[in-house]
């Protein structure tokens, strides 16, 4: 098939950028997103033009690095995937497809359509992780069972791989289905149980430094995102923060 | 003269390492916060490593060229990690998974690295816990295993088909836990590409900043390489796009031996290459091995007939189809080790009877299981005398329940439904047991230059056991690398900080800008990726599945002909102060570029065929491999001296104490 296509160019992050018009073609429906822009790049490189950056990695959608916004919506038009797995079959002849990069204030553009989004590792490092050192001597994996359900549930929040579709997709720029994603893994859990309420509280205050907005339960976030994280997961991290802070000394 | 000492400590196999630690120099806890240590890639040896180290209270630099730690590769791991826990009571103790280990390796792999590795095994499953890793569960609460290939044991724990990502992101919060703290400075969308030597020892690397260009200097006591493996030389692999050998290649290029590079895992289930603009493949997790059966059909006709869509899979009579791996290896069937399964696949595609158009797949069915799971789930259920129909729709909801995330990942990609008609699968290019050679203490022939995981050989021989790459990368990072490392900086307490003004890194800095400045100026006429492609063509055919003396040397000449041509006329877009992923693709396949043709010498030089090295003059008549103990029981460690291909040989021979050598046998 044949597409135009409407892509973001910004040759870095203080310079304007704009909209610019590509077109390629005999794109074949088995292509991924990504090896269309391949396609598009190596047309760009043989007349000379810088190809267009975009982020990516393992290309089966787990990494999480991929991150366009295709269409006016996070990893384009199908749902489930990230935009490696999105293949071109979802789209016809003679599409126009506009790809932008995920914008959010704490999302700045380095280049073209890729974002920096190190305000999650620094979200992380706030408090996403339970304070055991890896020395080994902890007891066996075995001596705390845990009900099924509730390892079930955490595991559902812990497959969240950071891309950060929910913050592009929200009104509100709001990364509080990452954030809650990882506060309700480790709150599901009685490993992450002692530590939960500095936990929760350490990392929404990082979440509201790094300039994300907050959550006016719209739900795109959770319709937009690749691994299916779940809405109540914000819920569960609310109960946590109301909860800590009340509770919680800090 | 030969700089290999494997350091193998005395004694009884199962007390070495105990006796190890006990013996080794220890850093004081003050003295630890003096000593800087690099740690280059954040997968989980790299991510594993740095926690620990900036834990017992090392200064740590950690570089990854992703933007953030927790996208390493590894991410992409899915079925799961062995652990010798034998909680299922089925026989499972650290002495099988050491053997299980070693044969599976095809005896090419040391014994006391083997056993530190089984002996080790059960403590990462414990660790993990308690970092809130959710490992599938049973309903009484205790964790669930499942069993991998070449083992008759179930000793791996998984989290449905995400067990990489599940055990990276616990690395990742043990390592955000050390950044928060400040114990670690990470570096992401950084790229090493020098490692710098003062007097003889690792001092630091030179490093590109990703997103600016900057060339930078960075000093330390120690550097750690957990890189991961080198499968993209193949261009076509299930590595992620960015995955390189460029960190080992520097260090080998320095005085590093770079051992067996000849070893390739080939993995028997991936989903088949479907056109030139394919970019990478993806695997299906060997766990599906478990529960799906593979076959071809057993008549030519009815191959013509699927081929061309006039039938079905299941239209074939059970009778007509030929489960090539059940007929061939009874006792392991379809859970034969990675190699086997793979070289099994293609003799039947090669024989005629692939089943897609390009003739290059076969059949993954889950028919059967679906059926068992269903009648199982519908006697707990209660119901009674269901349809077929009930059967099967239970029987989905069991596969959908251990392995959803796989088969959406098959629909997204092939368009078509595994849960009605089977998955068309081919082998493809997986992980490489090659590596950078290291000692018992994971330290290379350059002193203060470490390798942990992918990056290193130590611990596969010829052929990986599935689930085996997870728990090696976690020992290396987690139990052994924090030990070994302070033996050696135990020396390093009153050096104080290193210079970065040092001659020994402005030269490196000069050569790194003297190579970027080429590729700027250059001014050729074809991309990088043009000569990517063609590279993993050369490789594929000639260094792939299975190899011979005359396709090794033609490879060798194709290899170093097209560096040639590369250096003339590749062109690389774009300016070096700035992102520019081209640029940074250009270093790394210059780099593959070399890399393939030492792969292809080190297949020509072993002759014999074991594990994932199949050399076709080296096989019986029923076409399995056949190994040459008397001559080849060692490892290859080469030495850079300024061309790949006259590269010299070291053998560190391997001395087998508590295994008796024998063919490896899966019938």
């Amino acid at each position: 098939m044949n597409l135009k296509l409407k892509i973001w160019r910004q040759p870095n992050a203080s310079a304007p950028g704009k909209m610019v018009d590509y077109q390629v073609s005999d794109i074949s429906g088995d292509m991924s997103f990504l090896e269309m822009i391949d396609v598009l790049n190596e047309q760009l490189i043989e007349t000379d033009e810088e190809p267009v950056a975009f982020d990516h990695d393992c290309r089966e959608g787990i990494c999480g690095m991929c991150s366009m916004y295709i269409n006016g919506e996070a990893h384009g038009p199908d749902r489930g995937v990230t935009t490696c797995q999105l293949h071109m079959r979802k789209f016809k002849d003679g599409d126009t497809i506009y790809i932008e990069p995920f914008r959010a204030k704490g999302f700045p553009v380095i280049k073209d359509l890729v974002v920096d989004r190190s305000a999650f590792d620094r979200i992380m490092a706030a408090g996403g992780f339970v304070s055991v050192n890896t020395s080994g001597n902890t007891m066996d994996a075995n001596a705390i069972p845990i009900p099924k359900p509730d390892a079930d549930e955490a595991f559902d929040a812990a497959t969240c791989i950071g891309c950060g579709a929910c913050v592009a997709t929200c009104k509100n720029s709001s990364a509080m289905l990452f954030v809650s994603a990882k506060v309700s893994q480790l709150a599901l859990l009685p490993q992450g149980k002692v530590e939960a309420k500095q936990r929760v509280l350490s990392m929404v205050e990082q979440m509201d430094k790094e300039g994300f907005g907050n959550c006016s339960n719209t739900g795109a976030c959770e319709v937009e995102c690749p691994k299916g994280i779940s809405l109540s997961n914000i819920a569960r991290m609310n109960r946590e923060y109301l909860s800590a802070s009340i509770t919680g000394d800090k | 003269m030969s700089k290999l000492n494997s350091r193998i400590p005395e004694g009884p196999l199962a007390e070495k390492w105990t006796n190890h630690k006990s013996h080794i120099n220890l850093v004081n806890p003050a003295n630890k916060r003096l000593i800087d240590i690099i740690v280059v890639g954040t997968g989980l040896a790299g991510g594993s490593a740095a926690a620990s180290l900036a834990e017992l209270g090392y200064k740590v630099k950690a570089f990854c060229f992703q933007d953030s730690p927790r996208r390493a590769h590894s991410i992409a791991a899915q079925g799961g990690i062995n652990a010798a826990k034998n909680y299922q009571n089925d026989g499972d103790s650290t002495y099988r998974l050491f053997y299980d280990t070693i044969k599976g390796g095809d005896y090419r792999s040391r014994e006391a690295n083997v056993y530190r590795l089984a002996e080790v095994s059960a403590n990462i499953i414990d660790q993990c816990v308690a970092q809130g890793v959710p490992f599938a569960r049973e309903y009484g609460g205790l964790l669930d295993n499942r069993s991998f290939g070449g083992v008759q044991v179930s000793r791996t724990f998984y989290a449905k088909g995400q067990t990489g990502q599940q055990l990276l992101l616990g690395a990742y919060s043990a390592m955000s836990r050390q950044i928060g703290k400040g114990n670690i400075q990470m570096f992401n969308r950084h790229e090493m590409l020098e490692l710098v030597m003062v007097d003889g020892k690792a001092r630091g690397i030179i490093a590109r900043n990703l997103i600016t260009g900057e060339i930078e200097r960075h000093s330390a006591h120690a550097v750690v390489i957990a890189s991961g493996g080198y499968g993209n030389v193949f261009y076509l692999s299930t590595n992620a796009m960015g995955s390189n050998v460029t960190a080992s290649w520097k260090i080998h290029k320095k005085g590093a031996y770079f051992a067996n590079p000849c070893f390739t895992q080939i993995h028997p289930t991936c989903i088949p290459v479907s056109g030139d603009h394919q970019s990478k493949l993806t695997l299906m997790s060997e766990s599906l091995r478990n529960d799906g059966r593979i076959w071809v059909p057993k008549k030519k006709e009815d191959v013509e007939a699927i081929r061309s869509g006039k039938l079905r899979p299941r239209d074939i009579k059970e009778e007509d189809r030929d489960y090539y791996l059940e007929r061939r290896y009874p006792a392991f069937g379809n859970l034969v080790p990675r190699d086997v399964a793979s070289r099994a696949a293609k003799e039947r595609c090669d024989a005629g009877y692939g089943v897609n158009a390009t003739g290059e797949a076969v059949f993954l069915d889950f028919s059967s299981a679906i059926e068992r799971y269903g009648r199982e789930k519908a006697a707990v259920e209660k119901i009674d005398n269901p349809s077929i129909e009930k059967i099967r729709d239970l029987g989905k909801q069991v596969i959908e329940a251990k392995y959803g995330n796989l088969f959406q990942m098959y629909e997204k990609i092939v368009d078509d439904n595994p849960y009605e008609t089977p998955m068309k699968i081919y082998p493809a290019v997986h992980y490489t047991m090659g590596g950078i050679w290291v000692d018992y203490n994971l330290m290379t022939t350059i002193p203060g230059c470490y390798a942990a995981g992918e990056a290193n050989f130590s611990d596969h021989g010829a052929n990986r056991l599935g689930a085996s790459a997870l728990m090696q990368g976690l020992a290396d990072g987690y139990f052994v690398l924090p030990y070994t490392i302070g033996d050696y900086l135990s020396n390093d307490i009153r050096t104080g900080k290193i210079s970065t003004d040092l001659p020994e890194f402005e030269e490196a800095e000069k050569s790194v800008r003297e190579r970027i400045d080429f590729f700027m100026n250059n001014k050729g006429s074809k991309s990088v990726d043009h000569f990517h492609k063609k590279l993993g063509k050369i490789m594929w055919n000639e260094v792939g599945m299975a190899r011979n003396a005359e396709g090794l040397k033609k490879a060798i000449d194709d290899i170093r002909a097209l560096r040639d041509e590369f250096w003339k006329d590749v062109k690389v877009p774009g300016t070096a102060n700035s992102f520019n992923p081209e640029l940074e693709k250009a270093g790394r396949v210059a780099d593959f570029l070399e890399l393939g043709e030492l792969m292809a010498l080190d297949a020509l030089t072993r002759n014999e065929s074991c594990g994932g090295h199949f050399r076709e003059e080296f096989q019986t008549e029923e076409g399995e491999a056949v190994r040459d103990d008397a001559h080849f029981t060692y490892v290859a460690a080469w030495e850079y001296n300024g061309d790949p291909g006259k590269a010299n040989l070291y053998k560190e021979e391997l001395k087998y104490e508590n295994i008796e050598l024998k063919t490896r046998s899966y019938k």
